[in-house]
């Protein structure tokens, strides 16, 4: 394989992977609180085991999180040499504040899960919420510097040198707010439906039907308004790149000529020869509508760009069509699921009711993903938009396919390990829940 | 302000040597203890490091940020150069991790125990010697930045003595700061009469890496007795290191644990501090002579003003609650401690 090729290859593996972990770990201690807090208030014992066993998945969750994480800030120097050696003090900014936020999450996460029966129970559920609420500030300024390179600010670029850092002004780049807003809402959608789903499945097979109910609600509730704000958020994105990166959304809709007037295309197979799109329903005027709130507005097309400017459409128009087909049928989950609290709490109790939430389990983590490659391939051939070409950014480094290779074989047997743990933890459920204390996480098993 | 991030990066290195060291420590005295032992050796880790081993690793995140940030081509360098042991450090940091984790958070205790074991106490080996030995490649002078061919680009700046030996010497650094910190927390006579024999071992096994260190410099013409002739600073340095070791050795099985760490915190620090003297203010020393140093890859002005802020206003926030965090389990042990006897 191709040296860059490898690179891409990598860089998109690793990330995402990390970003599965990252989500969760944003998201689960949101959950934890929750339950936690009504543990607080209602003293009822289920609640206070829901937060434990929540809790131990999410240390496994939390360490894979945080390996990843660490193997990425090495990632990017030993990929993209001559990208960090620009890019650094440009977008450092959110990175350096990000370690703040690494380090109090990683410092409440050990008040939290090893503080059961030791601190004032108020004190340690509030180290819970600052787990989460630092985790969702690590997430938000990550996502900046990744804005950065979507919409380059904060420095002049002259005759190839970066003049005049203002590092402040780089984090806050055009794209930061839209794509923050985004990133935040698809984690609470991706982990809420993703939880619910796995207890719904635990409701179906009949036990301890009363626990999987409260977690089931709790995540879904979280999810399901999440999911509704997202298309709202989405807009707001997509009419940030009609104007920012015109060429990502020409590949986004499949939209080969500039046109006034220019039709939604939904779904079909881009054909890059004969610049069209097979197999698509158009809606005609929509795609101007959507990209600039007027019917009659020009859409420039992917003919504006040379073609050595062009990002691959293929990819980027299917992982958008996936990204917001997903999206709607997770509003559309949500519509349900408020309805059925409204007027029908019965359908709670139904098979059908909860098989749909069990076919939503990964819903929200494939859009997710499918959403990051819209952004990260949309953006090719460019490392930093307009500025630096990631072909010029890999590392000179000859066999970038063998440590491919390697990571996809640990990441592998990561993702195995993550997940034979955390079916052996949900099977242990039923057990400990009988017992009243002393086997969950706050001591090792030799009983101390 | 350049002084503030100059003075963070050597304190979040010297953190992680000490607080991470100590903790990749506990594996490598794990692999050293005989399997009749290791089930309490494990407990004991655990109990000890459960709750912050996470922050103690976040010491190495920050370092490279700061790198990244505030010394761009020294970061670009060195994951060009030494790209390989970088990765094999990489693959360390994540079975160490995961393991350590998912060893205690198996809601089954079965064959799987010996997996995570295995893979537990050979990454705690394998991330301090590659960690160690980018650190001796770094000022090796092996590295041609304009080497074209794929070893003298890439293999021959890290696999030579001077880093090995750097390796090996930071392995026992590592296996000494976990034996000495594990013998405050032994829970009875037996067990603290072993790690009193494995700290002795361990200062042993120091005292003779730093001298292949030595050797392997003068071999390779790295000039690095400069530490010991010539430079009193370090000289002086070196030898109260080396008075702190000797009380250790004696004071260990009777000396209370506070003291015993902050010798063993001392001797590490010292030696930390001496090369750190010793090649202020180098970050990379190259072979054509051309080095990087604290001062020359500086990225200056505006990303050096806004890091040390940012590292001034996190550190408000970290060092008390780390501090918090630490004293709580410390006073949780001993209440335990207590409570049992
Ligand atoms: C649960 C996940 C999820 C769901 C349901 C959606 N998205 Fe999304 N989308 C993401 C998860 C995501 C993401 C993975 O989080 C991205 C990648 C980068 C970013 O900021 O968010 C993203 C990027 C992204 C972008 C590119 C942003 C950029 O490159 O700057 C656009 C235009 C949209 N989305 C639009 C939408 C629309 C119109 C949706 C309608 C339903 C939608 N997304 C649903
Ligand atoms: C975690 C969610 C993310 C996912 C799933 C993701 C996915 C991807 C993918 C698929 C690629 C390959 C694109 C291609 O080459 O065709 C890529 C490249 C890259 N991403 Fe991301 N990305 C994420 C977030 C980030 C963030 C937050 C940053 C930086 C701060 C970042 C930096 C990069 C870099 C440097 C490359 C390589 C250069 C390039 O291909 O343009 N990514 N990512
Ligand atoms: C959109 C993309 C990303 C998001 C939302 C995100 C978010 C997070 C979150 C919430 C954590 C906390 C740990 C956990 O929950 O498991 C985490 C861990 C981490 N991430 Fe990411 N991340 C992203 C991409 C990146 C990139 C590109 C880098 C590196 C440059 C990175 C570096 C790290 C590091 C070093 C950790 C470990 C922190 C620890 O030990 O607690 N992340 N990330």
């Amino acid at each position: 394989m191709e040296d860059l090729l490898a690179a891409r290859w990598q860089m998109a593996v690793s990330l995402g992977f990390h970003i599965i972990f990252a989500c969760i770990g944003m998201v689960m201690p949101f959950f934890m609180a929750t339950s936690h807090y009504k543990y607080l208030k209602t003293k009822k014992i289920i609640y206070r085991d829901l937060t434990k066993a929540w809790s131990k998945g999410v240390a496994i969750f939390f360490v894979t999180g945080a390996v990843s994480g660490t193997v990425l800030s090495f990632e990017l120097g030993l990929l993209w040499p001559k990208f960090m050696l620009h890019a650094g003090p440009i977008f450092g900014m959110p990175f350096s504040l990000e370690g703040t936020a690494f380090f109090i999450e990683a410092i409440a996460l050990g008040f939290y899960l090893y503080g059961w029966n030791k601190f004032d129970p108020w004190f340690h559920w509030f180290t819970g919420v600052v787990v989460g609420v630092s985790g969702l500030a690590s997430g938000i300024l990550v996502v900046a510097a990744n804005a950065w390179m979507n919409s380059p600010a904060g420095f002049d670029f002259v005759d190839g040198q970066y003049l005049n850092i203002d590092p402040i002004a780089a984090m806050f780049n055009d794209a930061w707010f839209s794509q923050a807003l985004h990133m935040t809402l698809a984690a609470f959608v991706a982990t809420g439906f993703a939880v619910a789903g796995i207890h719904a499945y635990l409701m179906l097979k009949g036990q301890q039907v009363e626990f999987h109910r409260k977690a089931f609600l709790i995540a879904l509730v979280f999810g399901a308004v999440a999911a509704v704000l997202q298309p709202i958020s989405g807009d707001i994105s997509a009419k940030d790149i009609a104007v920012r990166q015109p060429a990502k959304l020409a590949a986004m809709e499949g939209h080969f000529e500039t046109s006034k007037s220019a039709p939604l295309i939904i779904g079909g197979l881009p054909d890059v020869e004969n610049k069209k799109v097979d197999y698509a329903i158009e809606i005609p005027g929509a795609l101007s509508f959507l990209a600039h709130g007027d019917f009659e507005a020009e859409v420039i097309g992917l003919d504006q760009f040379p073609e050595e400017d062009q990002p691959p459409v293929v990819v980027t128009h299917i992982a958008f069509q996936i990204m917001v087909g997903l999206g709607m049928v997770l509003v559309g989950l949500s519509l349900l699921f408020f309805f059925s609290r409204w007027k029908k709490k019965e359908w709670l109790s139904t098979r059908w009711f909860l098989w749909l939430f069990v076919l939503g389990t990964p819903l929200g983590f494939i859009a997710l993903e499918a959403g990051w490659t819209v952004t990260e391939v949309g953006r090719q051939p460019w490392i930093i938009y307009g500025v630096l070409r990631t072909a010029d950014a890999v590392s000179p480094i000859p066999g970038i396919a063998y440590s491919l290779y390697l990571f996809i074989g640990i990441y592998l047997s990561l993702a195995v390990a993550v997940t034979f743990l955390l079916i052996r933890q949900i099977k242990a459920i039923p057990e400990s829940l009988q017992k009243d204390s002393g086997i969950y996480g706050d001591s090792t098993k030799v009983g101390s | 302000m350049l002084y503030v991030v100059i003075i963070f990066l050597g304190l979040s290195i010297l953190l992680y040597v000490l607080l991470g060291g100590a903790d990749f420590g506990a594996g490598i005295v794990e692999i050293t203890t005989p399997s009749r032992m290791q089930d309490r050796i494990r407990t004991t880790t655990y109990q000890t490091i459960g709750p912050i081993w996470e922050a103690n690793h976040m010491w190495l995140i920050i370092t490279i940020v700061i790198l990244f940030v505030g010394f761009p081509s020294v970061y670009a360098l060195l994951s060009t150069h030494l790209h390989i042991p970088l990765l094999l450090m990489l693959f360390g940091i994540i079975g160490r991790g995961t393991a350590f984790v998912f060893r205690h958070y198996d809601a089954v205790q079965d064959d799987m125990q010996r997996v995570y074991n295995l893979i537990f106490t050979v990454s705690s080996f394998v991330t301090p010697f590659f960690l160690g030995l980018i650190f001796g490649a770094l000022v090796g002078g092996e590295i041609d930045r304009d080497a074209v061919g794929f070893l003298d680009a890439f293999v021959w700046p890290w696999l030579n003595g001077f880093a090995v030996s750097v390796g090996m010497f930071t392995v026992t650094i590592c296996g000494f700061l976990a034996a000495v910190f594990l013998v405050g927390e032994s829970e009875n006579e037996r067990e603290k009469a072993f790690l009193v024999r494995r700290s002795r071992m361990f200062i042993l096994a120091t005292v003779l890496a730093g001298g292949l260190v030595f050797l392997a410099a003068e071999l390779q013409k790295v000039p690095l007795v400069g530490l010991l002739i010539g430079e009193w600073i370090t000289l002086g340095i070196l030898l109260l290191a080396t008075v702190a070791m000797i009380m250790l050795w004696i004071q260990l099985p009777t000396a209370g644990r506070l003291p015993c760490r902050t010798l063993a915190g001392f001797v590490v620090t010292a030696i930390l501090a001496a090369f750190g003297y010793h090649y202020f203010p180098d970050l990379v020393i190259t072979s054509a002579g051309e080095n990087l140093t604290l001062f020359n890859a500086a990225a200056i002005g505006k990303p050096i003003e806004t890091l040390a802020w940012a590292l001034l206003i996190g550190s408000i926030f970290i060092l008390p609650s780390l501090g918090y965090l630490i004293y709580s389990f410390q006073k949780d042990k001993s209440l335990n401690a207590k409570t049992r006897a």
